[in-house]
């Protein structure tokens, strides 16, 4: 459905994409993960026609955005970073003229309105004026514009920035209940909803993909040990060294914020879960607390994002693996 | 609908949605209004004159003495004007990101440019028909010739539509409409300069080449009741030019 080769953008002497490649296969629902300035709205905006590449070419269902681009634009909802409203329009005023841009006759336009409008909850606000909305119902509305044409590949940036949670909830299950039938990619700093809803994560950093995997792989790719954290009453002075003696055991640090808590690493593959709580009965220093910590996406992120020399090679390779 | 069709109706609906034109709309036929007042008591005076000098019932050339100075006051109270009815046009467009939507959208840029010329110029249009009422209430209580003013209404139509697509390639090159309204007052003002001039140049090649780029003898002309079509596709070719730089100012803002 998205196919993008060697896409580069130069804007003067800042580099905003530097070659990448992907591609996202129909019925796929893929993020694009990075922090804010890594390129996602870059890449959103060449692959919807907005912006064009420095370099590398960019091909929706086939079409080729810079020969084809009406044909491409045609197959693609887009849902912008800031909702693309004209605040002095009624909802329906606004979603008329959005179906009409892209190219609805007049005999369906109306179908595809009550469709959308009770797809994204917009029927108690059909014929108030846009201005006058609240953010989530301004997101709503930003939804209904990209589902308006009923095109096979939503283009989604940042589609619950600036939402309460409930907000978040209705639009995450929107995407949800969207997902069959059509192929979505969608960008986000937040990374449960990475997991939560996407397939594929394509990890995005200063211009380059830094990785591209499922969410759980990705986690496990990352993971060399186990870790524990391990909080007691009253530790004594040796306490980390006696728990290195547990087998299994690799590292013991103490915890940044209280004294009496531990991190522990055991070996990958060993639940030493049950030998730390018999130890710490047994030596009455007073169980209060253990924990799995589990790698969440949120550290891989860190891990690929902060610096580039964390990026294992493991990962770079099967980065480059999965671009090809 | 055409995709042109589609624009014309939303910026329509926006435009009189909106204040703006309300208050723009007022306040020129307002001016106008004031202006013809004036011209029709001057009109009046100078005929008392003359039949004080005279001693006779003078004839009043009312083409003369009252739609040629109107017009000619009309094609500049359009210059202040215009710049603050197109200023929105691609600034607030761009402002708001709505542009995006526009731009990804499956339809041609000379499209969105047509479309909002389009929208504009019928805007205007609508405000001259309104102005219409000058003469056809003075044609009920003098005679006059009614060709030399619709001449003079086409060429202010004529006027009008160049200057709107100035005011629709200013708005396209910045996001904020104040800046947008700025630049076209600067371009008209400098379009109307060099016509003063090319007046002082006289008889000279520069002079003419000078009073051909400027819109000055192309509208006196007209409103003089000669219509030459010189002076219509002088207008015609500046809308086409100014249509074109706004075509290229919004292909840039892309590549930017």
């Amino acid at each position: 459905m998205i196919d993008v080769q060697h896409v580069t953008k130069q804007y003067g002497h800042h580099r905003a994409l530097d070659d990448v490649t992907f591609a996202v296969e129909k019925g796929e629902i893929v993020a694009f993960l990075g922090p804010n300035g890594a390129g996602k709205t870059t890449m959103m905006r060449i692959l919807t026609g907005y912006l064009p590449p420095t370099e590398g070419r960019v091909a929706v269902a086939g079409y080729d955005m810079q020969h084809e681009p009406l044909e491409a634009k045609r197959r693609i909802g887009y849902l912008p970073e800031t909702p693309p409203l004209y605040l002095e329009l009624t909802v329906h005023e606004y979603l008329t003229f959005v179906g009409r841009l892209k190219g609805l006759s007049e005999e369906v336009l109306p179908g595809r309105l009550d469709r959308v409008v009770q797809q994204t909850g917009l029927e108690d606000v059909r014929s108030r004026v846009i201005g006058h909305l609240s953010r989530g119902y301004r997101q709503r509305v930003g939804l209904a514009q990209a589902l308006i044409h009923d095109p096979p590949l939503l283009i989604l940036d940042e589609p619950t920035v600036g939402l309460d949670p409930n907000q978040i909830v209705e639009i995450r299950d929107l995407i949800k209940r969207l997902a069959g039938s059509h192929t979505i990619l969608l960008s986000t700093h937040i990374l449960p909803e990475a997991t939560a809803l996407c397939q594929r994560v394509i990890i995005i950093h200063r211009g380059r993909i830094a990785a591209v995997d499922t969410p759980e792989q990705l986690a496990a790719r990352l993971r060399e040990s186990e870790k524990l954290r391990l909080t007691v009453k009253t530790p004594p002075e040796d306490f980390a060294d006696r728990l290195l003696t547990i087998p299994g055991v690799v590292r013991v640090f103490p915890h940044l914020s209280s004294s009496n808590s531990f991190l522990v690493e055991a070996e990958l593959g060993h639940d030493i879960r049950d030998d730390l709580a018999r130890f710490a009965v047994n030596t009455g220093v007073g169980l209060l607390e253990l924990t799995n910590v589990s790698m969440s996406l949120e550290d891989v992120f860190v891990r690929l994002t902060h610096s580039d020399e964390d990026l294992t090679p493991a990962v770079q390779t099967h980065a480059s693996r999965a671009s090809v | 609908m055409t995709p042109v069709q589609t624009i014309i109706a939303k910026e329509l609906r926006c435009y009189f949605v909106s204040p703006i034109v309300y208050v723009i709309g007022a306040v020129f036929l307002a001016v106008v209004g004031l202006v013809t007042y004036w011209a029709v008591v001057n009109a009046g005076s100078q005929a008392l004159r003359l039949m004080q000098i005279q001693n006779t019932f003078a004839y009043l050339n009312m083409n003369e003495l009252v739609f040629r100075p109107v017009f000619m006051s009309m094609s500049m109270i359009v210059m202040v004007i215009l710049p603050l009815l197109t200023m929105r046009l691609f600034a607030e467009e761009r402002k708001l990101r709505t542009i995006e939507l526009l731009l990804t959208s499956p339809i041609g840029v000379n499209e969105i440019v047509t479309g909002k010329l389009m929208s504009v110029v019928i805007v205007y249009t609508v405000l001259l028909v309104l102005t219409g009422l000058i003469p056809l209430t003075l044609s009920a209580y003098v005679d006059f010739d009614w060709d030399p003013v619709f001449i003079g209404f086409l060429a202010l139509l004529l006027h009008g539509a160049f200057l709107l697509s100035i005011g629709l390639f200013a708005s396209a090159l910045t996001e904020n409409q104040i800046i947008a309204a700025f630049i076209s007052f600067g371009m008209i003002l400098s379009l109307w300069l060099i016509g003063a001039l090319g007046a002082l140049a006289g008889d000279t090649v520069l002079g003419s080449v000078l009073s051909y780029i400027s819109f000055s003898e192309h509208y006196r002309r007209m409103v003089r009741g000669l219509l030459a079509l010189k002076d219509v596709i002088y207008y015609l070719s500046g809308v086409a030019v100014m249509w074109f730089a706004a075509h290229q100012a919004i292909d840039a803002y892309r590549w930017k």
